[in-house]
């Protein structure tokens, strides 16, 4: 497999905690890459509250999730890792004593000599509808995201929401479907108000529909939509016949494959050794709110001390041969050089 | 203390005591009602701790800020009486306040 990346450690998950892992494995010169599933860096604290203040980082009286992501970033620049973004990790495979291949749903495959687990939550994925049934249809005719828009093309199509996400695919795919219909609970649109008025310009013009209400029912056999239901709020009920239906309500944390790598798990949750935050598998690690100890606390100042402690049993994994000496980034002329300040 | 009751779906009640100032939403978290998720722990961005508001009630807990509102495009059955209940603050005048949870919603 020659395209195979390698590197000393792949990390999952760039959420606070993942992102200084890089810190404190750089400091022991070992290089990471990073995976996640969001289209951008910060985890939690980007998406569910990048304005939302954040008091108890130590030494930093307050700062937003989205403030925290990008200091981190700043603080981990020197290390350079490699950030793979919008994938999910779906497969670890040990090849070696340790060494392990882990494989991602984009298809791209890396060897490394370490894990670590900063998974977080789980991943986040699309909220699903609790429609009667609607499992049948995914991936056959409910999707919720778009990989070829040509897969659209000429059909009827029901996309719903009323954020970015959904008045973003209205324009993309309205000129190449048959007949677009929105849908939404109210008639008041949280996306950018540049796409609002566009789909507005386009219902008025008679070039796409627009309903206020919420999907209540689907109708179709072999997982192939017919039609779905519409119901007001008022109670009425109006069915519009389509092909496909898009439903774009955010996402939730799920924990996705994580359960399915052979590690010890309680909870949902990893178990780990608290001297190393090493799992029951050698060489793969977890740390910050996807693991388990007694006494743990699900704080992000809990999960930067995990990465130190993790970091010093990594390095001998990875530099089996060095010895590894404890030092100060105020003193040591090593490790500011490391960091590019001397 | 005010008391707060969460039907959930199935009917199970949960009558609790909650403390004045926090919200309804910590109340749940802190007396295991299993309908009330609130995975983003009451940054108003996830609709995970949506209730519906018993009507007897709802002049008294008022209606959702613009905020509220747009985040619960992201709930589902939503509803007149909606609310996301991380933002309904626990007071001396919502002491017997009557709150149902969607079926949908869950840990």
């Amino acid at each position: 497999m020659s395209d195979t990346i390698k590197t000393d450690v792949l990390i999952i998950g760039a959420g606070p905690v993942g992102l200084f892992a890089v810190f404190e494995l750089g400091l022991l010169d070992i290089k990471t890459h990073l995976v996640d599933i969001l289209d951008k860096v910060g985890g939690q604290c980007a998406e569910l509250y990048p304005e939302k203040p954040i008091y108890d980082i130590p030494g930093i009286p307050l700062i937003t999730g989205h403030g925290l992501s990008e200091a981190l970033m700043e603080q981990i620049k020197p290390f350079h890792p490699v950030i793979h973004l919008g994938e999910m990790v779906t497969t670890i495979k040990n090849v070696g004593d340790p060494l392990y291949q882990v494989t991602t749903d984009a298809g791209k495959t890396f060897e490394c000599k370490s894990v670590v687990i900063a998974a977080g939550g789980g991943s986040f994925q699309p909220k699903r509808p609790p429609i009667n049934g609607i499992e049948a249809y995914e991936a056959k005719s409910v999707h919720y995201a778009v990989r070829k828009m040509e897969n659209f093309r000429g059909k009827d199509v029901v996309i719903v929401g009323g954020g970015d996400s959904a008045l973003d695919w209205t324009l993309n795919l309205q000129p190449i479907v048959k007949r677009l219909t929105l849908v939404h609970r109210r008639d008041d649109f949280r996306g950018a108000p540049d796409s609002v008025n566009k789909m507005r310009a386009l219902v008025a013009a008679g070039h796409m529909d627009l309903k206020i209400g919420q999907v209540s029912d689907l109708e179709g056999a072999d997982g192939q939509l017919a039609a779905v239901s519409i119901k007001d709020k008022d109670g009425a009920v109006s069915r519009v016949a389509c092909d496909a239906m898009l439903p774009f309500f955010g996402l939730t944390m799920k924990l996705g494959p994580v359960s399915e790598w052979g590690l010890e798990m309680e909870d949902d949750l990893i178990k780990v050794d608290v001297s190393t935050f090493e799992t029951n598998r050698h060489g793969i690690f977890a740390i910050g709110d996807i693991n388990t100890y007694k006494g743990k606390l699900k704080l992000i100042l809990s999960g930067f001390h995990e990465g130190a402690l993790m970091a010093q049993r990594v390095h001998h994994y990875v530099h089996p041969e060095k010895r590894l000496v404890f030092q100060y980034t105020t003193s040591s002329t090593s490790l500011q050089k490391k960091l590019g300040v001397v | 203390m005010p008391k707060v009751t969460y039907i959930e779906h199935d009917g199970t009640v949960h009558t609790v005591e909650a403390e004045l100032g926090s919200t309804v939403m910590e109340t749940a978290l802190r007396n295991d009602v299993p309908s009330i998720v609130a995975e983003c722990g009451g940054g108003c961005t996830c609709a995970t701790c949506h209730v519906y508001v018993d009507e007897a009630w709802l002049e008294k807990t008022g209606a959702p800020s613009e905020q509220e509102e747009t985040e619960l495009d992201a709930a589902f059955d939503v509803r007149p009486n909606s609310r996301l209940s991380c933002q309904i603050k626990v007071t001396e005048d919502l002491d017997g306040l009557v709150v149902r949870t969607p079926s949908y919603q869950g840990r």
